[in-house]
């Protein structure tokens, strides 16, 4: 097949598409740059497309000796990435920006462009199994990224080579060093790509500015605290909450809900965090019928719940065998029947 | 392999790879006293004498450089640092808006850092700077005037003798990037009446990283680099022996083969425009007609593509072609040079530049015309 191989510059798309190469494909690697304006150098395990980066992904290919190029995204990932990541935090939304990148840039843009340019399908460096149109956890499940990937949808998964899922991390970087690849050593990259010094709640006041309010106690439904701006808080979380009045069983208070229309944070005890029922939006199905148990997944590298699937009008309701802590209207619930992927959807509320 | 990009580099001279391996089988300093280093210099000075037999210029007047990039910064801040010392309303600088990035690059940082302002000369359709303009913009507060002698994306030559003289009636230092025209045009320093010439060696066969700064002798120009003043003190460091060898050697013989080079690519050029407009009548040819471009290139807008997609699409046929516009990290933007021709940014996008040389032969313009269509037809189906 004639393949394109988006090469961030790190060691799991060096390796891919070294495998690429080595099962008999015609390999092009592109970076894709996304940053309007790289840094030179890569800082410690954050960002993804510094000029450094974009120099190890053409080490790689060097090494491999396929052609190689830099295509120039970063508008797009700032329109449909960096943007909607404001908007849905401004929303009082959880997204997920890796999974986003994945739905419109890498698997749309840029599998797109490369259909359009006579390539068979796009090869990447995720962690997790796919084949004859199946998709399934990576062996190494501290790795996994099928969460991540869950939100493709058939015709995507068609144009998508994964050729890293039967191996492990330390695989892969073994992989990387018996082929001479520099990148072998490079450290994993994590967090949010586009957030340099990894200040989400600075980011977003930034570009959202200071919108003060209320923090409000669920219980006794007291302003217990004041906050900044509401899009800085996260379901679950407990860390910076900076409240005034002490809770009356004086045990820890945790983000229950964030409402940014009325600037309103909402806390509570631990135990009110516990849900049993996840309503979700924007259904894409893997499967032509899903199975009425499955498993889901509400947050990347997240717990496991059983649970069973009802229709309902603008999507699911997943009821829980087991209670899920912390859920936050924007990530995605992703159904699993034992390690395949059978659909995913937005979440829209949790209750 | 169809190498279409000789603007980008040149494959060396045979004679010229003989030049370097026969220096670097020697040793020495330069500038050592003894007989070794001695024997160094002599194979620089030398080099130099022939650079500036072949160019038009006194050995004096040839400082040896690491290349256009560094030729271009000496002779932009070297000049601007030195007539600002003289007379400190001179801080601005005329550049043309179709200057490649060495010299864009180096004004703008003057312009960033040492309270320089910058005229940009505007271009017409065709790229090209008019006396007009430069009369206009001249005036007692210029530090320098700097236009290239042809341009590196559309082959426009410009009125080099004509704006020199225009600049020198208010006194005014001249610096020319001529790092295209040598071997492709006639060139004469001392006839250009320019006062700061750059070149390089290997867009005309000697090899990279090895160029020089052609500068008339009562031009003012504050060094750069410093640590020693080997060249002229305006340039210190060890000179790449090896490198100006084969600089001089390759300029000999680019400048004495210069005429028959220049009929033989004009005529393959011609041939080359003519059938892509065949094969592709919508194709629109970037830049100026005859004697006013380049005779090795070519450049053209394919509506609806990308240039991008095209190079690739290309390259994957064995067509090594440009888009003219490199950036640090290796993305392309829509060209300046376009833009500053008038073009709008979907026709900048769409460019593509095939530049021939010494090697080049009618199998190259073969190729590309067999593969042009196919190519063109793959890239409309790109969605932008």
């Amino acid at each position: 097949m004639k393949l394109l191989a988006a090469m961030s510059g790190g060691v799991d798309s060096a390796v891919a598409a070294a495998l690429a190469v080595e099962a008999g494909h015609d390999v092009t690697g592109v970076h894709l740059a996304l940053s309007e304006a790289p840094a030179t150098l890569r800082t410690g395990s954050r960002g993804c497309c510094s000029r450094e980066d974009a120099r190890d992904a053409a080490r790689s290919a060097d090494v491999l000796d396929i052609p190689f190029y830099v295509w120039d995204l970063a508008a797009r990932f700032k329109a449909d990435v960096v943007d909607d990541f404001v908007s849905e935090y401004a929303a009082g939304r959880t997204p997920n920006p890796c999974l986003r990148c994945n739905e419109k840039i890498k698997f749309s843009a840029v599998l797109d462009r490369a259909l359009a340019l006579g390539f068979d399908a796009v090869v990447t460096g995720h962690h997790a199994r796919l084949a004859d149109g199946v998709l399934r956890r990576s062996v190494d499940l501290d790795k996994d990224q099928s969460y991540v990937l869950a939100v493709l949808t058939q015709e995507q998964l068609a144009g998508t080579v994964l050729p890293l899922g039967e191996l492990t991390k330390a695989e892969v970087r073994a992989a990387a060093a018996a082929r001479g690849l520099g990148v072998a050593d490079k450290p994993d990259s994590h967090d949010v790509c586009f957030i340099a010094d990894g200040d989400t709640a600075g980011f977003l006041r930034k570009r959202l500015g200071a919108q003060p309010g209320p923090v409000v106690d669920a219980l006794t439904g007291a302003v217990v605290g004041t906050h900044d701006g509401a899009y800085g808080y996260t379901v679950g979380q407990r860390r910076g909450l900076a409240l005034s009045v002490p809770a009356a069983d004086g045990k820890p208070r945790y983000v229950l809900s964030v409402s940014p229309v009325d600037r309103t944070v909402t806390v509570g005890p631990a135990a009110a965090l516990d849900v049993r029922t996840v309503r979700a939006t924007a259904p894409v199905r893997l499967v032509d019928d899903l199975p009425g148990r499955c498993d889901v997944q509400l947050r990347a590298h997240g717990a496991v719940h059983a649970c069973s699937v009802h229709d309902e009008a603008d999507g699911w309701r997943l009821e829980l065998a087991s209670p899920a802590r912390g859920i936050a209207a924007g990530q995605a619930a992703v159904l699993y029947d034992g390690d395949r992927v059978v659909a995913s959807a937005t979440v829209s509320a949790a209750v | 392999m169809a190498y279409l990009d000789h603007a980008a580099s040149t494959p060396m001279l045979p004679e010229a790879v003989a030049a370097v391996t026969a220096a670097m089988a020697a040793s020495g300093n330069p500038s050592s006293l003894h007989t070794t280093g001695r024997r160094a210099r002599r194979v620089v000075e030398e080099s130099r004498e022939a650079l500036a037999q072949a160019l038009g210029a006194r050995p004096s007047e040839v400082v040896f450089t690491g290349g256009g990039t560094e030729s271009d910064n000496l002779a932009v801040k070297g000049m601007y640092f030195a007539r600002r010392a003289a007379d400190p309303r001179r801080t601005r600088v005329l550049a043309s808006a179709v200057e490649h990035h060495a010299v864009l690059d180096a004004v703008e940082w003057l312009v960033a850092h040492e309270g320089a302002t910058v005229t940009w000369l505007p271009v017409d359709d065709v790229g090209r700077v008019h006396a007009e303009v430069l009369a206009d913009a001249l005036a007692d507060d210029v530090a320098l005037v700097t236009v290239m002698w042809a341009n590196n994306e559309v082959g426009t030559v410009q009125p080099v003798r004509a704006l020199a003289d225009l600049a020198h009636e208010y006194d005014v230092p001249f610096h020319t990037d001529a790092v295209q025209a040598v071997g492709q045009l006639p060139l004469d320093f001392a006839a250009s009446g320019v006062d700061a010439m750059t070149v390089t060696g290997h867009k005309f066969g000697g090899p990279l990283g090895a160029g020089a700064l052609l500068m008339g002798r009562d031009v003012q120009c504050t060094p750069l680099l410093h640590g020693g003043g080997q060249e002229r003190d305006v340039r210190s460091g060890t000179v790449d022996v090896p490198g100006v060898a084969g600089l001089a050697c390759a300029a000999t013989i680019a400048v004495e083969r210069q005429p028959a080079h220049a009929a033989r690519l004009s005529a393959l050029r011609d041939d080359l425009v003519a059938r892509v407009q065949q094969v592709l009548p919508d194709a629109v040819l970037n830049g100026d007609t005859g004697a006013g471009r380049l005779p090795g290139n070519a450049h053209f807008s394919f509506p609806g593509c990308e240039g991008d997609s095209l190079l690739l699409l290309l390259d994957a046929r064995g067509v090594e072609v440009s888009t003219g516009s490199a950036c640090s990290a290796g993305v392309a933007r829509p060209s300046h040079v376009l833009l500053a021709m008038g073009a709008a940014e979907e026709r900048a996008r769409a460019s593509l530049r095939f530049s021939l040389g010494h090697t080049s032969t009618s199998s190259d313009v073969d190729a590309l015309v067999e593969a042009l269509p196919g190519v063109v037809e793959r890239a409309r189906l790109v969605r932008r």
